[in-house]
Order: C-alpha cells, then structure tokens, then sequence
C-alpha cells in the first residue's frame, strides 16, 4: 500500500482525449448533485414543518420550468453524445499504416505474435510512437483484452476476429487485463504491456526467442500448402476456387447477389465454413475447416492472403 | 404471525393459521407473503456481498478459492436481481397499495396474484437447489458460451428456476395493467391516480413485453447446455453475440423494472412530507411512460465493445442519452415539489433525501457509460459496478425502504421508532457511499469486475469498500430489529399517521379485508395530493 493512486497512467495516443471527455462529464455531473443536493438541503430546512396541521402552498408545476429543465440537460447530453461518438470513432477505426500483430485469447492466457513472428506469453512489447492494429481471436469463451492505460480495450469473441488499435506514448510497464469473465481463472488471464522505444523494441525482437522466428505470413503460405488450399486457388482463371490474390478489402459478388467486403471476418468466415457465403462464379465445393484448424493457424492463414498482391500469385 | 388484535375487521386478524395465509386471494396477504420471502433472499443476497468485500480486502485473493468466489459474486447478482429488486417495490408495496389506491376491494385477478407468489416460491427454490447443488459461476449475466459450454456447474437448474420466476413478474404485471384500466373508482380518471399507480403501470408494461424475451434466452442456453442444441456456441455455427442482444433486451429494461416502483414510490413519499401536490405531475407521469419505452431501444450499450457494428453503437449511445431526460426531468420535479411546502422531518423524510442524492450520482454516471467512447476505458470495469449499485441500490432499495416505513404503520397497524429509523437511513447513505464511491474511481483507473484479485496499489480504496459495506449492513439489519420490535410492542397506528392525502389513509390501519368498510362504493371527486388550505388536512 505504498501508493495510493487515484488516476490511471496515461500512455497512449487517445488516453488524454478520453481522459478529457471524462472531466467533462465528471464537471457536468458534479455541478447538478450540488445543484439538487443544494436545494434539496436548503427546501427542507428553509420549509421545514412549523406547526402539524400546515400544508404546503398549492403549486401544481411551470411550463416554463419543465420546458427548461428538459431541453438544458437534452442539450448537455446531446454534446456529451456527439463528443463521444467522435472519440469512439478515432478509437475503433485503425489507421491504415499500422503495425499487425496477432492476439489470441484462451482459458487463461494470451498468446501475442508479433510481425516477425516473435510469440509472446501474457506480455506485450510494443514500440513507442508507431500506431498498432491488432487482430484477436478467442479459442474458447469470450474474453476481453483491455490495456487500462491505453483507455482500449476490445471484447475477444469465439468465431470472429475482432481489432484493436493504440499509440503507446509513453515507455513503460502496464496493466493488461481480461476484463470480460471467463471462468475459474479470470482474475489471473492478466499481464503486461511494456512500451519501449523503438530501436529498444528492435533489441528486443533480434535478441528475444529461443529460435528463428517465423513471420505470420510465412507460416501462413505452409498451412496454405499443407491443407492443399493451393489445389483450388491456383490463380489461374479456370481454378476450381476463387484467386485470392488482391482480395483483401476488395468488394466480392455472392453467388445469391449480395455483395460483401473480404474483410477479417469474411476470410475467417470463409475458412471455416466456406459455404455460408459463395463466390459469384464458384461451385460450393470447398470443406469447412471449422474444428480442423486453431485460431492462431487461421489468423496465419488471413496474413498470408493478406500478403498475397495480384502480381504474386501463390507458387504454382 | 403473532399479532395483537385491534381491529376485528383488520385483513391480518380476518382469519388465522397457516393455511389462511398460503391460501389466501387477500392482496394485502400476498404483500406480506412476498415481504417475508423477499427480506429472507434480501439477507442472503447480503451476506453473499459480504463475504465478496471480505474476500477483496486483500488483493492476493487469499480468503476464499477462486472457483468459490466466481460463485459468489454470481449467486449475489442472481439472488439480488430476480429474487429480490425485480419483485420488490410491486411485489409488496404495490400489491398492498394498488388495489387501495384505485378505490378496489382487490386486484382483478386475485388467485392469479397468489399463483404469482407460489411460482416465485417455486423458482426460488429450484435456485436454491442450484446453490445446493455447488452452486453457479457464469455471473448473473449468464453469457455464452462460457455458460452454455464451458461452466461445469449447475447452470441448467439456475436457468429452470429464473425462467419459472419470470412467470411470477408477467403475472404481476398483468394483473396491475388489468387493475389499473378496469377497476378504478369513479371519478378516479387517470390523471387523478397517484403517481405510484402511473410508476407500476409502466414497470407491468415491460414486465409483460420484456419478461418472455429473458425466459426464452434462458431457455435457450438450457437447450444449447442439455441437448447441445447450436444456438451460441460458434463451433456448432451459433453466436454468441446474439445472447448478449437477447439478454439485454429484458435485462435493461429490467433495470426500470427495478427503479420506476422506487420513483413511484418517491412521488409519493414527496407529496406526503412536503404536503404538497407533486410539481408537474402529467410530466413526471409521463416520463415513467418514456423510460418504459426508450428503456426497450437502448440494450445495446451494453455491447459497445462486444464487436457489434459502430453504427449500431452510435444508435445505442444517442438513445441511452434520450433515456436520462425523463429521470432527469422527475428529479428536478421532486426537488421543485418541496419548494414551499411544509416539510416533516420524520425519518420518510431522511430515506426520500437519501435517495435524491443518490439516484442523481446514479443517474449521472450513467451518462458516462452511454457516451460510447468513454464506455470503451469504462464497460467491465468497478465503474460499472459502481453505477448500477447507485441505481439499484441507492436508488431502489433506499426508495423500498422509505415506502416500507412510510406504509408500515398502514400495512401493520404499528408506529415504529421514527428516530431508529433515521439513524439507519443515515448509516445506509454513509455506509452506501464509502462503498461504492471508491468503486468509481477504481473502474477509471482500470478495475475489472468480477477479479478476485488486483494489483497492489488498488488495496486502499478496496479496504475502504469493504469498511463502507460493514456500515452499510448494519443500517439494513438496525430495521429488522425496530420493525419487527414495533410488530408486538409499537404503539397504534391511527389511520393516517402522517396527516397525508391519498385513498389509502382514509382507511382504518390495517385495512379491513376488502379495503373499504361496509363494501362502501369508493367516489374520487379531486385530483392526487390535493392539499388546498381550505380543505380539512385530515381524513378518514
């Protein structure tokens, strides 16, 4: 109990936005308990009961007041909305030049890949200053991944994969939690994030795992080869299975004329249970490889295509 | 019961024994049934928060294991929620007042209020055999798949016994709709109803609407644990998403379940001590019919970070912030109600402040909550708990106990010790913020719910949470005492103690069986709380 904080570290990019909005909130909400402590303190002493058969005086209401104390806290509450919105927006939609790394989540621990395929246990390194995208993925129940200082977090949720994007600010160690409950051990599916410096962070990469580590995508393109995906995605024009090359975040035309963004969750969808949405063009042939691959192969698989550009088909 | 009697023709002296009351179509006995049977699960409830605070004293998470303590925060929120809040306030109070109020011998269905009771009991007790049968430990949230596939405890039975209670609210809740629109008195049209009567209208009408959607969920998770049924679970192709939408459909409608009783019974209780009609009474009647509506619209902020879609958040977020108006627009009317009136400082008095400073810091906090980039640091954390305890406790339960004394000299005949009953108002107030303010602040700086362990630099604020609690029990367990004391030895209770306006104290206390002596037809020919000076202040 040698210290006694009462406000969390501030160690990212959009900490002091939320920590501003907050104060906001918090002056609002403090000058209206004064307000309504204030007078109800001050009524019931200034008209206390003088002698036991008094009434009070026959006032029934005010257009006036209602009409006011409707549209003021309306109007502080459509700023606190609108602000809000804005911040929440900033928080959930992640820049497009961010770092990836991979996040996922089981009964009770998380398992962190970074970029060059470095893995980590309950802790994540992360450089200071370069934004970060991170995908997450739940082998078992949902969990939540939330880094209290970076005021994010995100729901990590079985059968889809989710985001999460920061810019840690600010070197140093900091609480990692699962905040969404998630059986026996919940209190202990916890960890930290350590901000480093950049070329500290590089350090640590180049001096950091037991042998060489293998980037997400290259682990990616021998699952693609080892589960025979490559005999149907061939790129070449006639292929039983759609060219991937390219696809991501592409617009793709279903088969029943619905048209789908190839997105995360399209990919892992499509993985697992590749019937749910069809190519236009395609026959529903391909076997679904839900239960027959892990999160962390699937996230591997999603990088490679990823990776995949339309001058590099996959190697013939 | 062991009861003086006092009046011949009192509901409580109509008939005695035990098969009196368990067979009884009496509302008032009903009321009583459901009092003894809600305080027993309100201590249980209690003693499960203790042995919670006991546990967070320390941050190892040395007391209990952790397996135990998961079971105890889960059957704390299970026991509080759908066996004590959620029949409180309309259960006791407003089965007891709601006949009474609309100048009715009882409510139009009265064997279908006692099956309400039985089904209660029911389900308690299936509940009870949950926690017998090594109890359950999803939360009282109940979300899949952890509890439909992970939890290896006895989900299904606590899921049986929630589905069977829920049955009792829909009852309830029928029955005072039918009562409200059939059977008032005349004259008594519905702008002259006690604002009590509007605030239970409105709680029946989500009990009805939104109580099914909760039994089905349940259900649900039932067939998806037993059969292997495919409703949630991803790897049998279902969402689990989709039970967090279902379940909030009822559960954050049910929070006004929970609170719109406490703010009927804070209109009434501020007429009464200021003796004065309620400020605005069309808009604090109304906004109990905007809450009941917008509370069905705003589930979704639950769910900010649960991955749905942003703009479904948005939507979420704006209506969440419509929501708060009409609680902000009734707190400002209470407040304007005891401008100029002749306010009594007996203890009603104490537990209506009370709960004014409270349900605003209840209130408020909401707001961060709904401002959805803010509930990205706040959802899952203390902050959370913190808020919904102001809301639910602070608010409902410090309005429960108000209404329980203010119509306890009604409802027993007996005056009790009006200064006791201060001094415990003050202890829970004390008691409620030492223990849930530090909350807020440890949920800011990032305290997950439901840890049984935290980092060491969180352990004083969590002492003082715990010390608050020890306060806070002891002014809940002060009325156990003086109440049931003043049951055999409290003086008389004439028949309108207070000197207040309201069909209810024209009748003798307690009331004669079917309300109204000599079945004397009931003719209301004035609006609610009307104190005009030149009236006689005292009736019956």
């Amino acid at each position: 109990m040698q210290d006694f904080p009462l406000f969390p570290p501030s160690a990212s990019s959009i900490a002091r936005e939320v920590d501003l909005l907050y104060l906001f909130i918090t002056s609002v909400s403090a000058f209206f308990v004064v307000l309504v402590a204030a007078l109800v303190v001050i009524f019931a002493v200034k008209y206390r009961r003088r002698h036991p058969d008094e009434v009070g005086a026959d006032i029934h209401g005010s257009l006036a007041a209602e009409l006011v104390w409707t549209f003021v806290p309306l109007v502080l509450a459509l700023v606190m909305f609108f602000w809000g919105a804005d911040v929440y927006f900033r928080i959930s939609r992640p820049p497009v030049d961010a770092l990836e790394m991979y996040v996922v989540g089981k009964q009770w621990m998380w398992k962190v890949q970074h970029p060059d395929g470095t893995r980590e246990i309950n802790q994540m390194h992360v450089p200071a200053g370069r934004n970060i995208r991170l995908t997450l993925g739940s082998e078992d129940v949902i969990h939540d991944y939330a880094i209290p200082a970076f005021r994010v977090r995100t729901d990590v949720v079985p059968g889809k994969l989710t985001t999460l994007w920061f810019n840690a600010t600010k070197p140093g160690t900091y609480h990692l939690f699962c905040a969404e409950y998630c059986g026996t051990m919940h209190s202990q599916m916890i960890g930290e994030v350590i901000v480093m410096e950049p070329h500290e962070y590089e350090a640590w990469l180049a001096g950091g795992t037991a042998g060489p580590a293998v980037p997400p995508e290259q682990a990616g393109e021998q699952l693609f080869a080892e589960n025979a995906c490559i005999t149907c995605h061939t790129g070449q024009p006639n292929a039983i299975g759609p060219d991937l090359a390219g696809i991501y975040g592409s617009e793709r035309r279903l088969a029943d004329g619905r048209v789908v963004i190839a997105d995360d969750n399209y990919l892992r969808e499509s993985i697992m249970v590749p019937l749910a949405k069809v190519v236009e063009g395609y026959q529903p042939v391909m076997p679904p490889f839900q239960g027959l691959i892990s999160e962390e192969q699937l996230m591997q698989l999603i990088a490679y295509v990823k990776s995949l550009t339309p001058s590099q088909a996959p190697a013939q | 019961m062991s009861y003086v009697p006092q009046n011949r023709n009192s509901y409580l002296d109509a008939a005695h024994g035990l098969a009196s009351w368990l067979l009884t179509k009496d509302h008032k006995r009903i009321a009583m049934l459901y009092l003894i049977s809600i305080t027993i699960f309100f201590a249980l409830g209690g003693l499960f928060a203790a042995a919670i605070r006991l546990e967070l004293i320390t941050p190892r998470g040395d007391l209990w294991g952790p397996d135990l303590y998961n079971k105890l925060f889960t059957l704390h929120g299970v026991v509080m929620i759908f066996f004590f809040l959620v029949p409180s306030i309309p259960a006791t109070l407003g089965n007891f007042l709601m006949p009474i109020m609309l100048g009715t011998k009882d409510l139009a269905f009265p064997r279908i209020n006692l099956l309400s009771w039985y089904l209660y009991v029911i389900g308690a007790l299936i509940t009870l055999g949950a926690i017998v049968a090594g109890g359950v430990d999803t939360g009282w949230t109940f979300y899949t798949p952890y509890s439909s596939v992970s939890s290896r405890t006895a989900v299904s039975t606590a899921a049986i016994g929630i589905f069977v209670t829920g049955f009792s609210s829909i009852l309830t809740g029928l029955n005072f709709i039918v009562t409200t629109h059939r059977m008032r008195a005349p004259g008594l049209t519905w702008f002259r109803l006690p604002l009590f009567v509007w605030a239970n209208y409105a709680t029946s009408l989500v009990m009805i609407l939104g109580t099914p959607v909760i039994a089905i969920t349940v259900l649900l998770v039932f067939a998806e644990r037993a059969f292997g049924l495919g409703f949630f679970d991803p790897a049998r192709g279902g969402d689990p998403v989709l039970f967090q939408h279902l379940f909030w459909f009822y559960s954050h409608p049910a929070v006004y379940i929970m609170i719109l009783p406490g703010m009927g019974v804070i209109s009434e209780l501020v007429a009464g001590m200021a003796r004065k009609p309620v400020f605005g009474y069309s808009f604090v009647a109304f906004s109990s019919l905007a809450i009941a509506v917008l509370g069905f619209l705003v589930w979704g902020h639950h769910m900010f970070v649960s991955s749905q879609s942003l703009y479904a958040g948005l939507v979420f977020s704006i209506i969440t912030m419509l929501v708060a108006i009409p609680s902000a627009v009734k707190t400002f009317n209470w407040t304007a109600t005891l401008y100029k009136g002749s306010i009594s400082w007996q203890s009603p008095t104490y537990w209506v402040i009370g709960f004014m400073g409270l349900f605003a810091i209840g209130g408020l906090t909401g707001l961060f909550l709904g401002t959805a980039g803010l509930n990205v640091h706040l959802t899952d954390s203390y902050f959370v708990v913190a808020h919904f305890h102001y809301i639910m406790v602070g608010g409902a339960i410090m309005a429960y106990m108000g209404g329980l004394h203010y119509w306890w000299p009604k409802m027993t005949g007996r005056i009790f010790n009006d200064s006791l009953s201060k001094a415990s108002a003050i202890l829970v107030f004390v008691g409620f913020n030492l223990t849930f303010f530090p909350q807020f602040l440890l949920g800011y700086m990032g305290m997950p719910r439901r840890y049984h362990s935290y980092p060491d630099e969180w352990q004083a604020l969590n002492v003082l949470s715990s010390a608050g609690a020890s306060i806070l029990a002891l002014g809940y367990a002060l009325p156990a005492f003086y109440l049931t004391y003043s049951l055999f030895k409290g003086k008389l209770a004439p028949a309108n103690p207070w000197g207040v306006k309201g069909l209810e104290w024209t009748i003798p206390s307690p009331p004669p069986t079917f309300n109204f002596e000599d079945d004397r037809q009931v003719v209301v020919d004035e609006p609610a709380y009307n104190y005009k000076p030149a009236r006689e202040v005292h009736v019956g």
